[in-house]
């Protein structure tokens, strides 16, 4: 057993050291129905390294991975290059296997790096402030909510049919127990986003309004009259970024007066990986700082003056707070934030604008061309690396047909919204710079075929 | 004046600062300074080489972007040194014991980082047609099935995205389920050994918080419990093996008493790699419990997160648990979302994240659950529970042991900063342990003890690793005992002596601003 260090030997003189005379006496306070004498069911013995990657490659090799195929998925998750540098530091010893850095003079690295994530997310979203991360985007958007109710003592949250349907299910989750009531409505396949129905939702009970940028459907809105509206009303415009590499090419929320702006991480630095780990962006204005959730790392100085980093306002956290606190949680998504703010780094101002005209030059090509395919209809004015298409079959059995042709074609509307018979037919696309030309055209091809 | 506390800028090196004064640099031999991304852009850097963008006319509209974001970029060669100089000025597992009770802070195999990386795992997208990942549904449902069994439970929910946030799933499905039975019950007893993140969660769940003493020996006080109950609460969140690092003996009578007055029992699994091949927690009439995939099953910690908190149930719980999750059918792997629900999941709660859960902890975790096996699962809890017997054993003549007396403990141990003279607390021990070479124990918890100091070496420590530092403790032990003042200033030897906290909570600096900036808001 490799990663246990223990001699038998050892073992022994240990028990004796205890005054043992077996292990089972440290066991003693184990009521003895609980006992386990046997093995557990069906598990074998411990494996070599080399068994262990054959059964886990095994497994890997049933999947249909992204970079082998054309792909144009997104919906909440994209797939970006990554430099190689980035997974190379996030996996040194010292920051992959640090604990979350309660001993500020002995996790300087970790502070630091979060103290310029934060800097890096607020200046990207047009805040104030920004956290240490959440786990994911649909998490934080949640806890942007939540927080909105904390500040305005309101309840009622007006959620924009363009939110995706995933972070409105767990927003729905949430609001069983809280009480809250959700304002929300299914998108249409149409240009116009949903702003007038959002701007006669707001009335004197509404703690919040909900807005994805871009949304669901890869279209974009101006938030300031939103922002507007709401604010005279009493309430707070939450801007929910589920592609941060939008914002190198578009004004960011905090510009156009959102309160608070959330989001998913993962597009910079962080893998598709499934689902997860993912890494929840927060940010707000300076005023709300002490409402927010989560780990927050702040500047200070050591006892000789020089500069120091610490994790701060931990009043607002259940380890202090307990009931009273401000969210339950209690980590963040460390590595996910570095690799973020790594990558981040690495693109720099320059970088992530070069990223973001280069993903909507690509994807403004795709969309001309996949709209002169036969049956396939371009539903957007405006996107930026994601749009949908209105196919004349339902999407979902198309892109099912797609992927046996070993193209990914994009996320069904009908997956995102099933029984929602209007959006049945709609295809969301995303393209970013890791989609060739050839790509592209084996996805026009495919659909041709299939809609034929 | 340099703006740079640090030091680092050559033409302005601090003076009547002793440390930082004796070289040009503010360096320390390998220990190097080193400045902010912020401080150290030539504006327009960036570390990337992109293709030239196709030349299309925008459909931005009218939201293009008019004005800069200011973000710095770095080359390559800079970002690297950057991040490998920070790096150096963390403590880590891979360094040495990092003995943090309840917080499991083990070794980090690597085998399980090159499992999470094969690109069957991580370069697939969570909405691709279920047959293109058939291995990674498969993947979710071994180590769901492995968890179930290893714990004895009906059924596991993956999604949760870390302990509090499967805290919140078990509370979820215990009010599901007292609601579908038409039962509106308010309260949740929580023991006040608990982690902070219990009463959090129930309160965020919608219910009022009311705390369980702890008797004298540490344990939940049954007499206390019993005398509660009531048609008011809906559960009782119990940790165990419990934050004092004992096993709650009364666990059986316990569950059975809060079973009889109509609630159900949630159990804090932080610690299940105490018992793991040894107890399974549904053996003891647990409803609803979380497993930190980081702690038992060494997902590595990464300075504060990813976590993963899978939440195994009892069958009275199953038929509320969210969604999505994998369903074997055959020889094919389903995933039930809300459009399936209805007929496979009627009763579920709902979603509680955008996507499957944590993919990626999934892979190493299995990983770890497969190198072990079945012995090896089972050794891990006995050298864990012997390795923290050795501690409290080999400490308790130098450090109080409020418990020792109650006999042995489970995965670690606990001491408080009874005796020590001068004025100095755990707080001091501590930080004169890092000087030592040793990220400090857990400090002030559990909150039932006075100076409290939680020890937990975990099973990856050798028997030598363990006297070095036993070795090191009494020796700081006996100073805080003699009152000597100079445990007062320590860490010396650190990147950074004592931080002021109280200043930046004070005033929060949460961001970095250029230097005129920063004196404009002053």
């Amino acid at each position: 057993m490799r990663y246990l260090p223990l001699a038998d030997s050892d073992r022994q003189e240990m028990l004796r050291a205890v005054g043992a005379s077996s292990i089972d006496d440290l066991f003693v306070d184990v009521p003895e129905a609980a006992h386990l004498s046997t093995k557990i069911e069906g598990l074998a013995d411990h494996a070599s390294e080399l068994s262990v990657e054959r059964q886990l490659t095994a497994m890997a090799r049933r999947n249909m991975v992204a970079g082998e195929v054309p792909f144009f998925l997104g919906a909440g998750a994209y797939r970006h290059h990554i430099p190689a540098s980035v997974d190379h530091l996030i996996q040194r010893g010292e920051f992959l296997t640090s604990y979350t850095p309660y001993q500020p003079e002995i996790a300087q690295g970790t502070l630091q790096a979060l103290f310029e994530f934060q800097t890096q997310v607020a200046r990207l979203y047009g805040c104030d402030v920004a956290n240490a991360s959440m786990y994911d985007g649909s998490t934080a958007c949640w806890e942007a909510i939540v927080m909105a109710r904390r500040i305005t003592r309101r309840g009622k949250a007006v959620l924009s049919a363009g939110l995706h349907p995933h972070y409105v299910s767990v927003a729905d989750t949430m609001a069983k127990f809280t009480g809250d009531v959700l304002d929300k409505a299914l998108p249409e396949l149409t240009a116009e986003t949903d702003a007038d129905r959002l701007l006669a939702a707001i009335d004197e009970e509404t703690s919040c309004v909900v807005v994805q940028y871009p949304d669901i459907l890869g279209r974009i809105t101006d938030l300031t009259p939103i922002a507007d509206k709401a604010h005279e009303k009493g309430a707070l415009l939450i801007a929910v970024v589920t592609e941060p590499v939008a914002l190198g090419a578009i004004r960011s929320p905090g510009e156009m007066g959102a309160d608070i702006v959330v989001g998913e991480g993962q597009s910079i630095g962080v893998g598709l990986n499934f689902g997860g780990p993912y890494v929840g962006l927060f940010a707000c204005k300076e005023k709300f700082v002490r409402q927010m959730p989560g780990r927050l790392c702040g500047e200070t100085v050591d006892a000789e003056g020089k500069r120091g980093f610490v994790l701060t306002l931990s009043t607002r956290e259940q380890h202090i707070r307990r009931e009273k606190a401000t969210s339950n949680i209690c980590t963040n998504s460390g590595l996910c934030a570095l690799a973020f703010s790594v990558h981040m780094t690495l693109l720099g101002e320059k970088g992530l604008r070069q990223l973001a005209n280069l993903n909507h030059a690509k994807a403004v090509q795709a969309a001309e061309r996949l709209a002169k395919v036969a049956g396939v209809e371009l539903v957007n004015d405006s996107f930026f690396n994601e749009f949908t298409l209105r196919l004349s079959k339902p999407a979902r059995p198309v892109v099912r047909a797609m992927a046996e042709q070993g193209v990914l074609g994009g996320v069904s509307l009908g997956r995102l919204f099933p029984g929602a018979e209007a959006l049945q037919n709609g295809l969301v696309v995303a393209v970013t710079e890791t989609v060739t030309d050839e790509d592209i055209e084996a996805l026009a091809k495919a659909l041709q075929e299939t809609l034929a | 004046m340099s703006i740079n506390q640090s030091g680092w800028r050559p033409e302005s090196p601090q003076t009547g600062v002793e440390a930082s004064a004796d070289t040009f640099t503010g360096n320390r031999a390998l220990m190097l300074e080193e400045p902010l991304i912020f401080e150290m852009d030539e504006r327009g850097g960036t570390g990337v080489d992109f293709a030239e963008a196709p030349k299309v006319s925008s459909r931005l509209g009218s939201l293009e972007r008019n004005r800069d974001i200011d973000l710095p970029g770095l080359s390559e060669p800079q970002t690297v040194r950057h991040y490998t100089r920070l790096s150096r000025q963390n403590y880590a597992i891979d360094l040495g014991l990092f003995p943090l009770g309840s917080c499991t802070m083990k070794h980090n195999p690597r085998l399980n980082e090159r499992m999470a990386r094969l690109p069957g795992f991580a370069d697939i997208h969570p909405l691709q047609p279920v047959d293109t990942v058939q291995g990674a549904l498969k993947l979710i449902a071994d180590l769901g099935e492995w968890l179930i069994k290893l714990t004895g439970m009906h059924s596991v929910a993956m999604s949760p995205k870390a302990g509090a946030h499967g805290e919140l799933c078990g509370l979820l499905a215990i009010r599901s389920a007292l609601e579908a039975r038409g039962d509106k019950r308010e309260v949740v007893l929580v023991p006040e050994s608990a982690h902070g993140t219990n009463p959090a969660t129930a309160a965020f769940a919608g219910y009022r918080v009311e705390n369980i003493p702890a008797t004298e020996r540490g344990r939940v006080d049954l007499a206390a419990l019993k005398a509660r109950l009531g048609p008011d609460v809906a559960a009782v969140m119990i940790t165990n093996p419990n934050t004092c690092g004992l096993f709650e003996p009364d666990m059986i009578e316990i569950s059975k008493a809060v079973h009889e007055a109509g609630a159900l029992v949630y159990c804090d699994g932080a610690n299940f790699n105490a018992i793991v091949g040894r107890v399974r927690p549904g053996d003891l009439g647990i409803d609803a419990m979380h497993i930190n995939l980081h702690k038992t099953f060494s997902t590595p910690h990464g300075g504060g997160g990813p976590g993963s908190g899978p939440v195994v149930f009892s069958e009275a719980l199953t038929p509320f648990a969210p969604l999505p999750f994998v369903e074997k059918q055959g020889d094919h792997y389903a995933l039930i979302e809300e459009e399936t629900a209805e007929e496979h999941h009627g009763r579920t709660f709902g979603r509680m994240t955008a996507f499957h859960g944590q993919m990626g902890m999934f892979t190493r975790a299995l990983s770890y659950i497969l190198s072990h096996g079945a012995d090896g699962l089972r050794q891990v809890a006995e050298d864990a529970v012997l390795n923290a017997n050795y501690v409290l054993r080999a400490l308790e003549d130098v450090l109080d042991a409020p418990f020792g007396k109650s006999g042995p403990c489970m995965h670690e141990a606990l001491f408080s900063d009874k005796g020590f003279e001068g004025g100095l607390s755990t707080l001091d021990l501590a930080k004169a342990l890092i000087d030592e070479g040793f990220h400090p124990m857990t400090m002030y918890f559990p909150l039932v003890v006075h100076g409290a100091m939680l020890i937990e070496p975990t099973e990856t420590e050798s028997k030598a690793a363990l006297d070095q530092f036993i070795g090191a403790i009494r020796n700081v032990a006996e100073r805080a005992k003699a009152g000597d003042p100079s445990l007062k200033a320590a860490p010396v030897h650190a990147p950074r002596r004592r931080l002021d906290e109280t200043l930046a909570a004070r005033k929060p600096v949460l961001v970095y601003k250029e230097p005129e900036q920063a004196q404009a808001a002053e």
